[in-house]
């Protein structure tokens, strides 16, 4: 997959029988988790420079925004990171409520909180087990999978989907969530702690494992707080933000659950702190299940939409415009909404996942800028790689946890 | 510190430069002139009691749609926050349509690097005293910027590689390069 150029570079060295050479690694290298390009530098194994390129994924999503109401795009951060895609629509969705000044049932609420920690899960199952096996831990990564499959099944018999859900709304969430629902997740969230533990057999104890990653790609505080580094990346180095914490959104107020630190801000810390984060998630998830209010899951001034199971009848015919196309009745006159700007976060399992609306008091939005963490994850690679050695850039691109759907958007 | 406490005392520190401070949703937003922004993130970030260490987000506004004529045609937003003290505040720094640049504030934050080069690289805004200020999402002989409010949402032409690749193939065609289909019917 990688292929070394052969022109030498012009590289001033000590060691005169030393010869430094150019690497490009990927778009499609396996190991950087989609089309992530990374042109390197080296001197034998060891990094002397280290250049990120994305925008292979680009899909001006800040552009098409512009040009779509506040429920069409919507399904547009499904595609972000798709992985974890649940957490982003409901980041969105808490985003334009504040905005436009929507309220939602408690219900919805707890809802969304539910989805968002299962998404959690999900996305830390496969960036471990996609770590793992990057680091060479075959195993892990079947398990993982294995776990995986229960949660999308579970999310499947949600909403129907297994990774693009939308199920989120502006105003509340799609559907109430079935008895079956709520007994298969009370038997994930006693079958989990088991399986967690198998993980951490597999891994703690690895010997490779732990010198591939104790001491690899260190981070001050600090410096990843320069850096723009948020989510497990940042607890890792001990800085204690989370902001389920510090700005507590949907039902977050009301749950009980600790903000797993680390100390070290090396890789290992940034795996200890995530599978410390799937129990607080499984925490979170008893909580829900437990304390789940009666009531609507949307809220009655919630935006109307129109969703393709009931045909928008016109004389006998389906009006092409809303059936197909899924949910599109928004309010379209202008000026019936307050004009301004709000910068709204949520902690999606990558880290910060930050949207910046400008509102002209249309349907539509003025300007929307996503603040994704994986996007400044990547341009913290160079500082993080360099001066260490090949193998461990492959451990650094897992730990960072990136996807770049979200990086480019 | 109460976010509007934080905009008067920013407003106190530097009178000559804070152009407004407007308020929305319990979240405040001080319009400033861009010569000093990087003296003002700087008080923000080092001064006890704000200790604005976070740089959440970092984007450039194109306001050519808006009815305010007291804004500028650009805007570049910096969105601050401050892990121990949790507090946040916003920074809109205007720059005129003619000469759209700012000073880089990626000395203070090395995560601003790549915001800015987004920022330039789909609104047009260019940072002084940034290192890399290239492209970084679209290709590098992409022609303008995509989110300025005049570019448009789809366009009529091909994309100007287009051309020079059918050439290659072509090329290539006539070398005895073919496709893998014709290669599997002369197979058989």
């Amino acid at each position: 997959m990688t292929r070394p150029v052969t022109k030498t570079l012009e590289i001033p060295v000590a060691d005169g029988e030393r010869n430094p050479y150019s690497l490009k690694m990927g778009p499609q290298h396996p190991a950087t988790h989609g089309v992530l390009r990374v042109d390197l530098e080296l001197d034998g194994e060891t990094i002397l420079k280290c250049t990120p390129h994305v925008g292979y994924l680009h899909r001006g999503f800040d552009k098409i925004a512009e040009n779509r109401t506040y429920a069409q795009t919507l399904i547009l951060t499904d595609r972000l990171d798709y992985i974890g895609a649940m957490a982003n629509n409901v980041g969105y969705c808490v985003a334009v409520e504040q905005l436009l000044g929507f309220s939602v049932p408690e219900r919805a609420k707890y809802i969304r909180t539910m989805v968002c920690e299962m998404s959690r899960i999900c996305s830390h199952l496969l960036w471990l087990a996609t770590h793992a096996l990057d680091i060479g831990a075959m195993t892990v990564f079947l398990y993982c999978f294995r776990e995986r499959e229960i949660l999308l099944d579970l999310f499947e018999e949600l909403c129907g989907a297994r990774l693009t859900f939308s199920y989120p709304r502006i105003g509340g969430v799609r559907q109430d969530v079935t008895r079956k629902f709520i007994d298969e997740l009370q038997r994930v969230i006693h079958l989990f702690p088991g399986r967690i533990e198998e993980y951490e057999t597999l891994i703690d104890t690895n010997r490779i494992w732990l010198k591939r990653t104790v001491g690899i790609g260190k981070l001050s505080g600090d410096k990843a707080l320069a850096l723009g580094l948020t989510g497990p990346c940042l607890r890792g180095s001990g800085v204690d933000y989370d902001i389920r914490k510090h700005r507590p959104y949907d039902a977050y107020d009301q749950m009980d659950f600790e903000v797993p630190l680390g100390s070290d801000g090396d890789i290992y810390a940034r795996y200890r702190c995530r599978m410390e984060e799937l129990r607080q998630s499984l925490r979170i998830l008893q909580q829900c299940v437990d304390m789940l209010p009666p009531g609507p899951v949307l809220d009655k001034d919630a935006p109307d939409l129109v969703m393709p199971l009931h045909k928008n009848t016109k004389g006998g015919e389906a009006d092409s415009t809303s059936y197909g196309t899924g949910i599109i009745k928004f309010m379209e006159e202008q000026g019936i909404y307050p004009a301004g700007d709000i910068y709204v976060s949520t902690e999606a399992p990558k880290g910060e996942l930050g949207f910046y609306f400008i509102s002209d008091g249309s349907a539509r939005a003025y300007r929307m800028h996503i603040r994704s963490p994986s996007f400044i994850h990547i341009s913290a690679l160079p500082t993080i790689a360099q001066g260490e050695l090949i193998a461990d850039l492959i451990a650094n691109i897992g730990s960072l946890d990136v996807v770049i759907g979200e990086c480019d958007r | 510190m109460e976010s509007m406490e934080i905009a008067g005392r920013l407003q106190a520190q530097f009178p000559d430069q804070v152009l407004d401070i407007c308020s929305f949703h319990g979240q405040v937003g001080v319009l400033i002139q861009r010569q000093q922004v990087v003296d003002m993130l700087r008080w923000l970030r080092d001064t006890p009691g704000m200790q604005m260490n976070h740089l959440m987000d970092l984007c450039g506004v194109d306001n050519a749609k808006k009815d305010e004529p007291t804004l500028q045609r650009f805007e570049v937003v910096y969105n601050l926050y401050s892990v121990p003290e949790r507090h946040s505040l916003r920074i809109r720094a205007q720059i005129p349509e003619e000469d759209p640049c700012i000073d880089s504030i990626s000395s203070l934050w090395a995560g601003a690097d790549w915001h800015e080069r987004e920022c330039f690289d789909l609104m047009g805004i260019s940072f002084n005293g940034h290192e890399n200020m290239k492209r970084i999402l679209l290709p590098e002989d992409w022609q303008g910027h995509p989110l300025r409010k005049e570019y448009p949402l789809k366009g009529r032409e091909e994309w100007s590689g287009m051309e020079e690749l059918l050439h290659k193939v072509e090329t290539l065609q006539q070398f005895g390069f073919n496709d893998a289909q014709n290669q599997d019917n002369e197979k058989t």
